[in-house]
């Protein structure tokens, strides 16, 4: 097996940065990546995008083209369109690309692996038609694909409001956004704008994609509390309620997008069982990191928003904080240098999250969101309902790793992404107990699906 | 469902062609096949295990394992993590997937 020195997953802001900076310091990283073209999420398919109107997907996005442009140095082994399906706390790597499975081993590794949707276990989720506002985005970006009907986006957060501007901008009919951020959040968020002013152009910014669209005449409803969506084999229709009214209103769609913010995608750093944590603040769960953003195993780091929600610039500072970090690790940086070196990335870091607490407050998804009702699904895999996980709560059940066992939820193809944070909170909430103590499943490789032809034939190669 | 801002077939770019179930698809190259068969009026990509629900791709993104096919032959494939090859052949997964040797 070939040992390298840094090896990073993942090519978003963070895992670009961290490779930069890496190579800035001596280290030539290898860099994995499991979509076929740089750029993670944020900065999806930038190189190929059909959207060639640049003002259709802003400035932010393709403020990733120079960040693409360092991890295109020769220097750096980038191995884009490879899946990783295994790694163990020796840091021992299994790959995946065209057919052939192969290990690989790191002295260092930094985990870019980024965030995911929050899942929204709405009833009716399950229903073709009913995707979810990143997913959108992701059409939009890599095939110029744009919704043929008019569309309805519902819940919160940044996101959403990006993707309804975008539409706007591409002549995408937008029938309606629902807006689901309880109507007192926006007094609760009112104390964290004096903080929030330190990042005061992305605060603007904001401010400008609620303009536009409001400008447009899009038809915005806020105060939405209960949401649902119908329709016999696929989506229909979509109704809701909204505070204080208790009659169901209704608009006739083929597309719902859904989003309340996103979450660390912690299925890797789970997977060698890194000390994580709940935090309250941003109702997730995160790998507890150190100051050079080690985990608890000696040699993996994580960087950007697999480590907690920081958002894309911040991702990238983070990137190149664990790139000295690496360098530090491996014996080219004393710590005093890297120190020096850190210290305005960690500033401008301040400046950049200052405005986290205050979206975290005005976006935090109230309960009614995260708990399924009884007969919603929480586990979409093995379409296990939210009560029946309080059913296993009621007889007996304290974690997620006994309500697998009895119900299978949990179990199937994606191996809890979707289900694990429902879980723990329902769990939670009808154990009287914290999300801490309820805890979250055991995860094991394969990550991802690998044959056991594949599997053999990298054992014998290795 | 989903459109194009620019039909593959407008453009003068080369396109992709391959085969969901009996249903001839056209696509542009770079196209995983989720985003091929959503701008292709195909809505429904398999069908669940427990119920035989049908389900479509969800997440984009390579997390929910919705959009899980059959292509040239091998289960459990992510439609949307695998970009169209010409003359490739997708198939609908009905139920939980087959076992091969």
């Amino acid at each position: 097996m070939i040992t390298h020195d840094l090896v990073i997953l993942g090519t978003g802001p963070a895992g670009m940065a961290a490779a930069t900076m890496a190579l800035e310091h001596g280290i030539t990283p290898v860099v994995i990546d499991e979509q076929p073209a740089a750029g993670g999420q944020i900065y999806r398919a930038l190189e190929r995008t059909p959207v060639r109107d640049r003002q259709i997907l802003g400035e932010d996005y393709w403020s990733g083209e120079s960040l693409i442009k360092g991890l295109k140095d020769p220097q750096i082994d980038y191995r884009p369109a490879t899946t990783v399906w295994q790694l163990t706390r020796q840091r021992e790597i299994g790959l995946l690309h065209d057919d052939k499975a192969e290990m690989i081993c790191a002295r260092h590794i930094i985990l870019a692996t980024g965030a995911m949707e929050r899942p929204m276990p709405i009833p009716g989720w399950t229903l073709p038609g009913v995707m979810t506002a990143g997913s959108g985005q992701i059409l939009l970006k890599s095939a110029g694909a744009v919704p043929q009907a008019p569309v309805v986006l519902a819940g919160c957060g940044p996101l959403l409001l990006l993707l309804a501007t975008q539409y706007l901008r591409a002549g995408v009919e937008i029938a309606a956004i629902l807006d689901t951020t309880p109507r007192d959040r926006y007094r609760a968020a009112l104390k964290h704008v004096p903080g929030a002013l330190r990042n005061a152009s992305t605060l603007l910014k904001g401010v400008g994609l609620l303009r536009e669209l409001r400008r447009a005449g899009v038809r915005h409803i806020k105060g939405v509390s209960a949401l649902r969506a119908e329709g016999s084999g696929q989506l229909e229709r979509v109704l809701w309620k909204q505070q204080g009214d208790d009659n169901w209103q209704t608009l006739e769609t083929p597309t719902l997008l859904l989003h309340q913010g996103v979450i660390p995608n912690t299925q890797i750093t789970r997977a060698v069982d890194c000390h994580h944590e709940w935090d309250e603040q941003q109702l997730a769960w995160k790998p507890r990191l150190d100051e050079w953003l080690g985990t608890d195993i000696p040699g993996i780091a994580v960087a950007g928003d697999g480590g907690g929600i920081v958002g894309a610039k911040a991702a990238g500072m983070q990137g190149q904080l664990a790139g000295l970090g690496a360098a530090l690790a491996l014996g080219k940086l004393t710590l005093e240098n890297s120190t020096q070196r850190a210290q305005p990335i960690r500033k401008a870091l301040a400046r950049d999250t200052a405005i986290r607490p205050f979206l975290d407050v005005l976006y935090r998804p109230a309960k009614q969101w995260r708990l399924p009702d009884d007969d919603t699904l929480a586990c979409r895999c093995e379409e296990v309902t939210g009560g029946e996980v309080r059913r296993m709560a009621e007889m007996g059940c304290r974690g997620p790793n006994q309500t697998k066992s009895f119900t299978r939820c949990g179990m199937g193809p994606c191996q809890g992404r979707m289900c694990g944070i429902t879980v723990s909170e329902l769990l939670a909430d009808a154990n009287q107990q914290s999300v801490e103590e309820t805890g979250y499943y055991r995860l094991r490789p394969p990550f991802k699906p690998i044959t056991l032809g594949q599997l053999a034939k990298a054992a014998e190669e290795g | 469902m989903f459109k194009r801002l620019s039909p593959p077939e407008a453009t003068n770019e080369a396109v992709v062609t391959f085969r969901f179930d009996e249903q001839t698809v056209t696509a542009r190259p770079g196209d995983t096949v989720a985003a091929a068969l959503l701008t292709s009026g195909i809505s429904i990509c398999r069908s669940t295990p427990v119920s035989n629900a049908p389900r479509a791709p969800y997440c984009m993104m390579g997390v929910c394992f919705e959009c899980l096919v059959e292509v040239d032959g091998n289960p459990n494939v992510q439609a949307c993590q695998v970009e169209v090859r010409d003359g490739m052949h997708v198939h609908t997964q009905q139920g939980a997937r087959r076992l091969i040797s």
